[in-house]
């Protein structure tokens, strides 16, 4: 039977979405390092941790430029927009899938096609990640590249202590997001065709 | 030369911010005593004037800026009770001053403080035997002083003070070692090298400008003691701090130095032990909140746990 193709990621979201994930996994990695490292267990030493942060960190933020030029010159940025009206519905019927459909191999309620790459769990999860998620933690990590930029204090407490504060938390948060979208990639009739897809570029049915 | 601008800056801020200009003598309450008064006639001031015996006229002087004695500074200071002659000579009140009086001893601090109840606290014994030790002591010998770092006539505990921000303590602290370190004359006074020049020494220091703004010298450049509030044992450079991960990791050195009175303080009023680095001060891999490492476990596990538990469903239906 012949399979049925869709050519959903451009070999440019391709390259950003291979160097994002780079950096991102080198970023938690450092970033665990520095803030749980300790004398006598460092994960990473901590100068070396702390330039494999500032790198990826850089790296990481042209190439969320990149995405969202990407985005703005593409129609690639209509798969993150979503009708908030049922949206709860829509999300609750893609979170049951995962939960029970799944199992019973009832079929996907929101099948992919090319106007539609997403699902609601995707889209909602992927809008957040990198229009409030990314954004704030890069915005937080400028900050600590250049703590002069920062307010000395914010109602008492340290501006550089809260930055980093909100960095830490949502640099956790994104790290939540990789764990989760690792996984469910792996969702499907074969655990590593969404795998091949994104190298690819070619969604199989 | 960027470099060197970048040292004066940090020297200029340095200097400006612990030399407030604007206060007025008249503000505080202790006043100058009257033989201090006599003094501080001429030493108060960048200027002073005499009558002249020789020329007979009355005669207007620049003071030695090296002689010259801020009075604000001075009624702010520890020793702000004294008088000039509990510590200098009597014979000073007469002007010209005898030329014999310059080779007058300088009294120490453990000349007054030492063995003495009183200042039991602030264990001027324990702090002696330290500086015995100090690289200082052991290069200069008798010639290195209290005063050499601990201006007498202006002298706060800054770092002893509950209502210090961490900030002016560096900037206190830091100021005392830039007095010889980057003054060329004063250093000199005890040796005919050069100054070290700091910038170029710590070159390997990741965001020197931030570290030399927001820690002391001697953080890295002295032991880590629990008996003394600070230090006094200057180390050789060779076993100053070099490890990143000493000051950045939860056992941070920085717990036991910079932030040690304040650190006290806190744990007695608030109970766990980084609430001063939380609200003042923010040092990678020191700063690690219970609560935000509980909740950010419970997430990493309910993830993990529904991605296994997933996993595991997967695997039986697939039988």
């Amino acid at each position: 039977m012949e399979k049925h193709k869709l050519y959903l990621y451009p070999v440019w979201l391709r390259v950003w979405h291979g160097i994002n994930a780079l950096c991102i996994i080198l970023l938690m990695i450092s970033g665990l390092s520095m803030q749980f490292g300790s004398i006598d267990y460092p994960l990473i030493s901590f100068k070396t941790a702390v330039v494999m942060h500032n790198i990826a960190g850089t790296l990481a933020g042209f190439s969320y430029l990149f995405f969202i030029i990407g985005n703005f010159l593409s129609d690639n940025g209509m798969h993150y927009r979503f009708r908030v009206k049922g949206f709860v519905d829509r999300l609750t019927k893609q979170g049951m899938y995962y939960l029970s459909g799944y199992f019973k191999g009832e079929a996907k309620p929101f099948p992919i096609s090319k106007e539609n790459k997403f699902n609601p769990l995707q889209r909602g999860s992927y809008a957040i990640t990198m229009y409030i998620l990314m954004p704030i933690t890069i915005v937080t990590g400028i900050g600590l590249f250049y703590p002069e930029l920062i307010f000395d204090r914010i109602f008492e407490i340290s501006g550089v202590q809260l930055t980093a504060v909100t960095h830490s938390i949502f640099g956790f948060f994104i790290s939540i997001f990789l764990v989760i979208h690792l996984y469910v990639a792996s969702i499907g009739k074969n655990p590593l065709r969404n795998y091949k897809s994104i190298l690819n570029g070619y969604h199989e049915e | 030369m960027e470099k060197i601008f970048l040292l004066l800056i940090f020297y200029f801020l340095t200097f400006v911010y612990i030399h407030p200009t604007s206060v007025n003598a008249q503000d505080n309450e202790i006043e100058l005593g009257k033989s201090s008064k006599l003094c501080a006639n001429c030493h108060g001031s960048k200027y002073y004037s005499f009558f002249n015996k020789v020329t007979e006229e009355q005669e207007r002087k620049r003071m030695n800026p090296y002689f010259f004695i801020d009075t604000v500074k001075y009624l702010q200071g520890v020793h702000k009770n004294f008088s000039c002659d509990d510590c200098h000579a009597y014979e000073y009140r007469t002007y010209p001053h005898l030329a014999e009086l310059k080779l007058e001893p300088k009294f120490s601090c453990i000349d007054c403080h030492g063995g003495d109840e009183t200042f039991a606290k602030y264990q001027f014994d324990d702090i002696e035997k330290e500086v015995e030790n100090s690289v200082h002591k052991t290069a200069f010998g008798f010639k290195f002083k209290c005063a050499s770092c601990h201006d007498l006539h202006s002298y706060k505990p800054v770092a002893r003070d509950e209502n210090s921000m961490i900030k002016e303590i560096v900037i206190s602290d830091n100021q005392m070692c830039l007095s010889c370190h980057n003054d060329l004359s004063k250093y000199q006074i005890l040796t005919d090298h050069n100054s070290p020049e700091l910038i170029k020494t710590h070159d390997w220091l990741p965001n020197q400008e931030l570290h030399f703004l927001n820690v002391r010298c001697i953080e890295c450049h002295t032991p880590t003691t629990d008996t003394l509030m600070v230090s006094h044992k200057i180390l050789p450079k060779e076993e100053a701090v070099h490890l990143c991960a000493d000051c950045h990791s939860t056992n941070t050195i920085l717990r036991d130095k910079l932030y040690k009175y304040a650190v006290k303080q806190s744990r007695s009023d608030q109970g766990y032990y980084n609430s001063v680095i939380l609200n003042e001060a923010y040092v990678i891999g020191a700063n690690r909140n219970r609560y935000l490492n509980w909740i950010s476990l419970i997430i990493l596990g309910a993830t993990l746990g529904g991605i296994f538990i997933h996993i595991i469903m997967r695997i039986i239906k697939k039988k």
